[in-house]
C-alpha cells in the first residue's frame, strides 16, 4: 500500500483513460483499508482510486510498480478480488496515504462486479506498457545527457568511430597473435635443422635426410608477400623468382611438368601461412619467361594450365610422344599416362600438343579417344 | 569386274574421326574426295543419298568398326561441291549427283568418240551413246541421262553437236 501517491486527478501527458469501476475497495495486502466504496480507474500509465463521495480524496499507484495482477474469485462473504504484486517503491517516491507498509502486495475487492472485464483491460495495459513512452516523471530517474544540436552530432559520430574502431582492433587481435605463432614456428623450425646439422653423426643419414626435406617441404622462411614487396608487377616478379627456386626440382623429379593446381597446393603449403590467391600464382607464372626463369607457364588448348622447364621444351616432349605413339602404333591417354607415370590429364595435353604438331591424329570412338602417329601426314611407305 | 582397292586409309581408324589439326584434316580430306570419287566411278554410281551412304561399304568400315558421322560426310560432301563434283538436287541436302568427271570433260570424251569414229554429221541417239553396243568399251557407257544431256549441252554450246528430240527419244548430231 506505501506504492500509492497522493493525487490530482488530472492525467498526465499521453495518459488515457481505459477503464473505470465504481465500488471498490483498496487492501493492503488482505487487510482492509479506509479507502472503500470508490472509484477505479485504470489508465494507460496508472491506477487510480477515487473516493465516491469526496471526488477531492485521489490516490495513484503507477503501473509500471506492478509486477503482475492475479484474479481471486469469490470467497464466503468477500466479493470479488484482483491481487497486484507490485515492485518495490522508488526511493524519491512522492508522499502516499501510507508510509510503510509490511506487504508488497495489495487487492482490489469489486463490490459491485465488473472485476473479469477490468482484470482483462489490465492485462492488456500491463503487457503494452504504454506508460514506457512517456516515463512519468518519477520514472523518469535521474536525468538524461542530451546533445543538442551540431555538437551533440559531432559527438554521437565521434562516438561512433570510437565504437568501430576498438571492435575492429579486438577482431584482428586474434589474427596478429596466430602471425606471432607462426614466426615462432618458423624459428622453431630452423633451430630444430640446426640442431640436426650440429648432431649429424648421432642420426642416422636417412633420418636427417627425410626430416630436412619435410623441413623443405614445410616452409619457405622468408615468403614474399605483398607487404614486403608491394604491388602489381613487382610483386609478380620476385614471387616468380621464388617459385621457380621452389618448384624447379619437383618439376625435374616429376618428370619436367606439373598441372598449375598440383603447382598451387605446393605452393601453399610450403608457404604456410602467407597464402596465395590463384590469381596471384598465375600472374607470377606469366612472369617466367620475361624473367628467364628455367620454368615457363603452358596452357594447353584445353584451358588446363601447366608449369614446365624450360630445358625440357614443348619440342622436345612432342618428340618423345611421337616416337612412343609410332612405337607403340596407338595411344590413348590412359595408356601413355600409365607407360610414363603422369597424370591422365598431362598425357593427353602432351597427346593434343602432338596432335597441333601434325605428329599424331585422332581416332574417337565408342572407346574413346586415341591417338595414332599421323600418316596422313606421314603415308606409309608402300 | 575387279573388286575395288581400297586405299591405305581405309584401315586407318583415324580416317573416321575428322582431325581437328588443319593440315591433318587438309590431307585426310582430300584423301576422302579421291576414295567418294574412285568408289563412284568403279561402280559406276552417278548420284549419292546421305542417309543410305552412311551404311554404304564407303563410308562405314565394318571390318575395324569405324563409320564417319554424319557431319564428316557432309564437310567431305561439301569440299566435293566446291571441287565441282557433285551438286545437290535438294535444298535439304539428302541426295546429290556425282561426278568424278565434270560435263566438260565427259564432253570431250564423247566427242572424241565421236569424230574418232567418223560419226560426225550424223545423228545417233542418247540411247545408244550410253547403251549402244559400239560404245561398250567407252567409260561413258552406262553414263546418267542427266550427266549425258548436260555433257552434249557443253559440246553444244561450242557448237561441236546439236541435241535434237523426236517424238519421246532425243538425238545428237555431231559436227
Amino acid at each position: 500500500m506505501d506504492r500509492f501517491e497522493w493525487g490530482n486527478g488530472n492525467l498526465l501527458q499521453g495518459e488515457t483513460q481505459v477503464k473505470q469501476q465504481h465500488g471498490v475497495r483498496l487492501h493492503d495486502g488482505t487487510d482492509k483499508t479506509a479507502f472503500d466504496r470508490g472509484i477505479i480507474t485504470l489508465t494507460s500509465h496508472r491506477l487510480i482510486w477515487t473516493d465516491s463521495v469526496q471526488q477531492t480524496t485521489l490516490v495513484t499507484l503507477p503501473l509500471s510498480l506492478v509486477l503482475y495482477a492475479e484474479e481471486v474469485p469469490a470467497g464466503r462473504g468477500k466479493s470479488p478480488r484482483v491481487a497486484f504484486h507490485l515492485h518495490p517503491a522508488p526511493p524519491n517516491k512522492p508522499p502516499g496515504p501510507v508510509m510503510m507498509s509490511a506487504h508488497s502486495y495489495i487487492q482490489l475487492s469489486f463490490k459491485e462486479g465488473g472485476e473479469t472485464e477490468f482484470f482483462r483491460c489490465l492485462s492488456e495495459e500491463l503487457s503494452r506498457r504504454r506508460w514506457e513512452y512517456m516515463p512519468t516523471p518519477k520514472a523518469a530517474g535521474k536525468p538524461k545527457a542530451i546533445h543538442a544540436g551540431i555538437v551533440g552530432i559531432e559527438r554521437n559520430l565521434e562516438k561512433k568511430w570510437r565504437d568501430t574502431d576498438e571492435n575492429i582492433s579486438q577482431a584482428f587481435e586474434d589474427l596478429n597473435k596466430l602471425m606471432k605463432k607462426a614466426k615462432e614456428m618458423v624459428d622453431l623450425s630452423r633451430t630444430i635443422a640446426n640442431k640436426i646439422k650440429d648432431k649429424q653423426g648421432s642420426i642416422t643419414e636417412d633420418e636427417t635426410v627425410q626430416f630436412k626435406s619435410y623441413l623443405l617441404s614445410l616452409g619457405i622462411a622468408n615468403p614474399v608477400t605483398r607487404e614486403t614487396h608491394g604491388t602489381g608487377t613487382k610483386y609478380h616478379e620476385e614471387l616468380a623468382k621464388q617459385l621457380s627456386d621452389v618448384l624447379t626440382k619437383p618439376i625435374e623429379e616429376s618428370g619436367g611438368m606439373m598441372a598449375l593446381s598440383d603447382v598451387y597446393c605446393r605452393i601453399n603449403r610450403a608457404r604456410g601461412m602467407e597464402l596465395l590467391s590463384p590469381d596471384d600464382l598465375v600472374d607470377a607464372c606469366r612472369q617466367f619467361e620475361a624473367l628467364r626463369l628455367p620454368l615457363r607457364l603452358r596452357v594447353f588448348n584445353s584451358g588446363v594450365m601447366v608449369i614446365e622447364l624450360v630445358s625440357k621444351g614443348e619440342e622436345a616432349i612432342i618428340r618423345q610422344t611421337a616416337e612412343l605413339l609410332n612405337e607403340k602404333k596407338t595411344l590413348s591417354p590412359d595408356e601413355l599416362s600409365q607407360s610414363t607415370g603422369i597424370s591422365i590429364l598431362l598425357a593427353k595435353g602432351r597427346l593434343l600438343a602432338a596432335e597441333e604438331a601434325g605428329q599424331a591424329c585422332r581416332d574417337e570412338s565408342v572407346e574413346g579417344i586415341r591417338f595414332f602417329p599421323n600418316l596422313f601426314l606421314n603415308p606409309p611407305t608402300r | 569386274m575387279a573388286s575395288f582397292q581400297w586405299p591405305w586409309q581405309y584401315e586407318f581408324p583415324p580416317f573416321f574421326t575428322l582431325q581437328p589439326n588443319l593440315e591433318t584434316k587438309k590431307k585426310q580430306v582430300a584423301a576422302w574426295c579421291d576414295l567418294v570419287l574412285a568408289y563412284h566411278k568403279h561402280h559406276k554410281i552417278f548420284n549419292l543419298d546421305v542417309k543410305e551412304s552412311q551404311s554404304s561399304p564407303l563410308f562405314n568400315n565394318t571390318k575395324i568398326d569405324r563409320k564417319l558421322s554424319t557431319d564428316a560426310i557432309y564437310s567431305i560432301l561439301e569440299e566435293l561441291r566446291v571441287k565441282g563434283n557433285i551438286e545437290w538436287t535438294d535444298k535439304t541436302r539428302a541426295q546429290c549427283l556425282v561426278m568424278w568427271r565434270t560435263p566438260e570433260e565427259w564432253g570431250n570424251l564423247i566427242y572424241r568418240w565421236a569424230s574418232g569414229c567418223g560419226m560426225t554429221n550424223t545423228v545417233c541417239t542418247l540411247y545408244e551413246l550410253a547403251h549402244g553396243d559400239d560404245t561398250k568399251r567407252e567409260e561413258f557407257f552406262g553414263l546418267d541421262d542427266w550427266l549425258l544431256k548436260r555433257a552434249l549441252r557443253t559440246l553444244e554450246k561450242q557448237r561441236k553437236a546439236e541435241i535434237m528430240s523426236f517424238g519421246t527419244s532425243e538425238g545428237v548430231k555431231f559436227f
